[in-house]
C-alpha cells in the first residue's frame, strides 16, 4: 500500500537551479559564484537572468570561499558552488576561518553529494561533508530529500542571515513534497505517524524511508517516519516527542555513520532519552564507481536496508 | 597628513607593538614593525574612512563608500591593533589586553569578538587577498569609487590559494584593488630564499595580469607617492600589486637584518633599550 505518491522524478539538484533562478528576479542581493560547474549546478537561468552577479572562478574552490566571503561583507548573499566534496573537504581551512569564525553571511551549496553521483567513484564521493559542516560552530546544515524541498530550502538560506552548508545530489529521485512549500530552517517533517520505530531520515534516504514503512506496514509494524532536512541546528524536540512515543530509532543517510545524521541524534538521545538505535549509513568505507541504485544497494542505504534495522531496532526494544 | 606627522604616528606604534607584544610575552614584533610605516601611511593619510562630523571614525561591517584594508598575515596582528586604536576605533588603553583571556585583541585578528576595525579572521595564511577581491568586486556591484587594500606577507607566497586569487583578480578586471607584499625575505624557518624561493615575484604578478609597482617600505614618503602611483593605473582595468621592500624588526637596531624577532617578545631590558630608540609622541596607553 503506498503511503506517498509522485508523478515525476527529478534531481536535488535542479530544486537548487529552481531556486536560483527565483532568487535572481527576487532577491537582488544574492550572487553565485561557481568553480567551473555551471552546468552540474544548474545555474543556467540565475546567470541568464543575472549576469553581473556570476562570478565563475575556474577550477579554484580555496579562492571561491574567501570571494564569497568578501562579497557577503559588501552586503551580498553569495551562494559558493561546487561539488560536495570540493565545496567542503578541499576547502575546509577556508571555510572554517573566513566564513564561520568570522561570522559571514556566505552560502556554500554543493550538489553531487554522497555515493549517488555514481560512476566517478570515491575521489567524488565524499561521504563526511555533513560531519565536516556541523562540526564548524555556527554552520547550518541542510539536506533536502527532493526537487521541490530543495527549491524551496535553497529559498530558505538566502532569507536566513548567517553561514549554511546546503547539500543536494544528483541522481532523479520521487518529487513527493508539495510545490511551493515553505521551508523552515531546523524544524523537522513528520511524513507518516507510527508507534512502533521512529525512522529519521535526511536527503535521498528520505524516499527510501518511506517505501520501508510500507513495507513494514505489511508486516504489522507501524513506522514512524520523520524528515530531517536540517541537521543542525537539530529539532530535538521533534526527536524526543517521537521516540517517546516508539521507543526505538533508526536513522538513514547517505553519509559516514560516523560523524553524520545518526551520531547527531544519538548524542541527544544519549544525554535526554537513552534508546536502542540502529544506523543506516555508510560504514567507514570509501565508494566506488558504479551505477547510483547498485552503489545503495551494496552499501546498505536502501528501504531494504531501513527495514532490516528497524526489526533490528524493535527487537533490542524488547529484548 | 604630512610625512613627518605620519613618522610620529609610526614612531608611537611601533613602542604600542613592542609593549603589546612584551605584555603578553608572546606575538611577533618583526614583521609588525617592518610594515608599520605602510599601515600608518594608509590609515591616516590614503585612506578615505567613514567618520562622523567631528572627525570621529565609524566602523560599518559593510565598509559602504569608505575604502577597506585587509590584512591576511594576521600575525602581525599588535601593528593592527595599535593603528586601529590610536586611529580611534577602539579605546588605546585596550591595548594593554593583547592575547589575554576574554580579550578581543586576539592571537590573530578576528572579527568574532566584535573589535572595531576587523571585517575577517587571519591568520590560517593564503586568505586575504581572496576576501579583499571579493569586497572589491561588491564594491564594483556597488557602483562605488572606494578602494580595497590589502597586505600579505612574502613567506605567504608559499600558499597555492595566494595564486588562485593572483589569477582571478586580473581575469576579472579588478581595478579597484592595491596589494602589497611585504617583502622582508625571512620566514620562520629562515629566509625565503632557502624555505622555498619567490625568485621574481615581479615577473610572477606580470604573468598573471597585474600592474606591478615596488617601493622601500619603510620610507613614508615613497609609500604616500607609491599609493597615488597604483590608484593612477587602475585605468587600465587591472588591479596593483606592490612588492614593498622593508626590514623585520624596522626602528629598533638590535631587531633588524634577522629573523629571529619574527616570532619572539623582548623582555624587560630588551623593551627598555628598544623604546630609547621610539620616541613617545602620543602617549602609551
Amino acid at each position: 500500500m503506498a503511503l506517498f505518491t509522485y508523478e515525476t522524478k527529478k534531481d536535488t539538484r535542479s530544486g537548487f537551479g529552481a531556486g536560483m533562478e527565483y532568487l535572481s528576479v527576487n532577491n537582488p542581493k544574492v550572487v553565485a559564484l561557481c568553480a567551473d560547474l555551471i552546468g552540474s549546478l544548474k545555474l543556467e537561468a540565475f546567470i541568464k537572468n543575472s549576469p553581473e552577479r556570476f562570478f565563475q572562478t575556474g577550477i579554484a574552490e580555496a579562492n571561491m570561499i574567501g570571494l564569497a566571503a568578501g562579497l557577503s561583507i559588501g552586503g551580498y548573499v553569495p551562494f559558493a558552488t561546487t561539488f560536495a566534496n570540493f565545496g567542503t573537504g578541499r576547502v575546509y581551512d577556508q571555510i572554517r576561518q573566513s566564513v564561520a569564525y568570522s561570522g559571514k553571511n556566505v552560502k556554500i551549496a554543493c550538489s553531487h553529494a554522497g555515493l549517488t553521483l555514481g560512476e566517478d567513484g570515491a575521489t567524488h564521493q565524499i561521504l563526511e561533508d555533513i560531519g565536516l559542516m556541523k562540526m564548524l560552530p555556527g554552520m547550518v546544515v541542510i539536506n533536502p530529500c527532493d526537487y521541490n524541498q530543495t527549491k524551496a530550502a535553497t529559498i530558505a538560506a538566502a532569507e536566513y542571515d548567517g553561514p549554511v552548508y546546503l547539500r543536494f545530489g544528483r541522481p532523479v529521485v520521487p518529487v513527493f513534497t508539495p510545490e511551493n512549500q515553505k521551508f523552515e530552517i531546523g524544524k523537522a517533517l513528520h511524513l507518516i505517524e507510527g508507534s512502533d520505530v521512529s525512522i529519521f531520515a535526511t536527503g535521498h534516504l528520505v524516499w527510501e524511508a518511506i517505501i520501508a514503512a510500507e513495507i513494514l506496514l505489511e508486516k504489522g509494524i507501524h513506522a514512524e517516519v520523520i524528515n530531517i532536512h536540517t541537521i543542525k541546528p537539530l529539532d530535538t524536540q521533534a526527536i524526543h516527542a517521537s521516540v517517546a512515543k516508539t521507543g526505538c530509532v533508526v536513522s538513514a543517510e547517505e553519509h559516514q555513520i560516523n560523524g553524520g545524521l545518526g551520531d547527531s541524534i544519538a548524542q541527544y538521545l544519549a544525554l535526554n532519552l537513552p534508546t536502542p538505535q540502529e544506523f543506516v549509513g555508510v560504514n567507514d568505507s570509501f565508494g566506488e564507481s558504479g551505477k547510483p541504485a547498485d552503489l545503495m544497494e551494496k552499501y546498505g542505504l536502501n528501504a531494504q536496508a531501513i527495514v532490516d534495522k528497524a526489526i533490528k531496532a524493535i527487537a533490542r526494544k524488547k529484548a | 597628513m604630512q610625512t613627518i606627522e605620519l613618522q610620529k604616528v609610526a614612531s608611537q606604534v611601533r613602542r604600542d607593538i613592542l609593549r603589546q607584544v612584551h605584555g603578553c610575552q608572546s606575538g611577533h614584533p618583526g614583521g609588525s614593525l617592518g610594515c608599520t610605516d605602510l599601515l600608518v601611511e594608509l590609515y591616516f593619510n590614503s585612506m578615505n574612512l567613514k567618520s562622523d562630523a567631528s572627525g570621529q571614525v565609524e566602523f560599518h561591517m559593510d565598509g559602504l563608500n569608505e575604502d577597506v584594508f585587509f590584512l591576511s598575515n594576521g600575525h602581525i596582528s599588535p601593528l593592527l591593533y595599535s593603528v586601529l586604536a590610536r586611529r580611534g576605533y577602539f579605546p588605546v588603553a585596550e591595548l594593554a589586553t593583547f592575547r589575554k583571556l576574554n580579550t578581543r585583541l586576539q592571537g590573530h585578528p578576528t572579527p568574532h569578538e566584535h573589535l572595531e576595525g576587523i571585517r575577517i579572521a587571519s591568520g590560517s595564511l593564503g586568505q586575504g587577498l581572496s576576501v579583499a577581491i571579493g569586497v572589491a568586486q561588491a564594491k564594483k556591484l556597488n557602483g562605488e569609487k572606494s578602494t580595497v587594500y590589502c597586505l600579505m606577507g612574502d613567506g605567504e607566497q608559499n600558499e597555492g590559494q595566494v595564486w588562485e586569487a593572483a589569477m582571478y583578480a586580473p581575469h576579472h578586471n579588478v581595478n579597484n584593488l592595491i596589494a602589497f607584499i611585504d617583502e622582508n625575505g625571512q620566514q620562520i624557518d629562515g629566509p625565503t630564499e632557502k624555505v622555498m624561493n619567490n625568485l621574481d615575484l615581479e615577473a610572477k604578478y606580470k604573468a598573471f595580469g597585474w600592474q606591478v609597482l615596488r617601493v622601500d617600505g619603510n620610507d613614508m614618503a615613497s609609500i604616500t607617492a607609491v599609493i597615488q602611483q597604483a590608484k593612477s593605473l587602475f585605468v587600465n582595468n587591472k588591479p596593483v600589486m606592490v612588492i614593498m621592500k622593508t626590514e623585520m624588526g624596522a626602528g629598533v637596531d638590535f631587531m633588524m637584518h634577522s629573523h629571529k624577532w619574527h616570532g619572539v617578545a623582548p623582555n624587560d631590558e630588551q623593551l627598555a633599550l628598544a623604546l630609547g630608540q621610539l620616541e613617545e609622541t602620543l602617549g602609551d596607553y
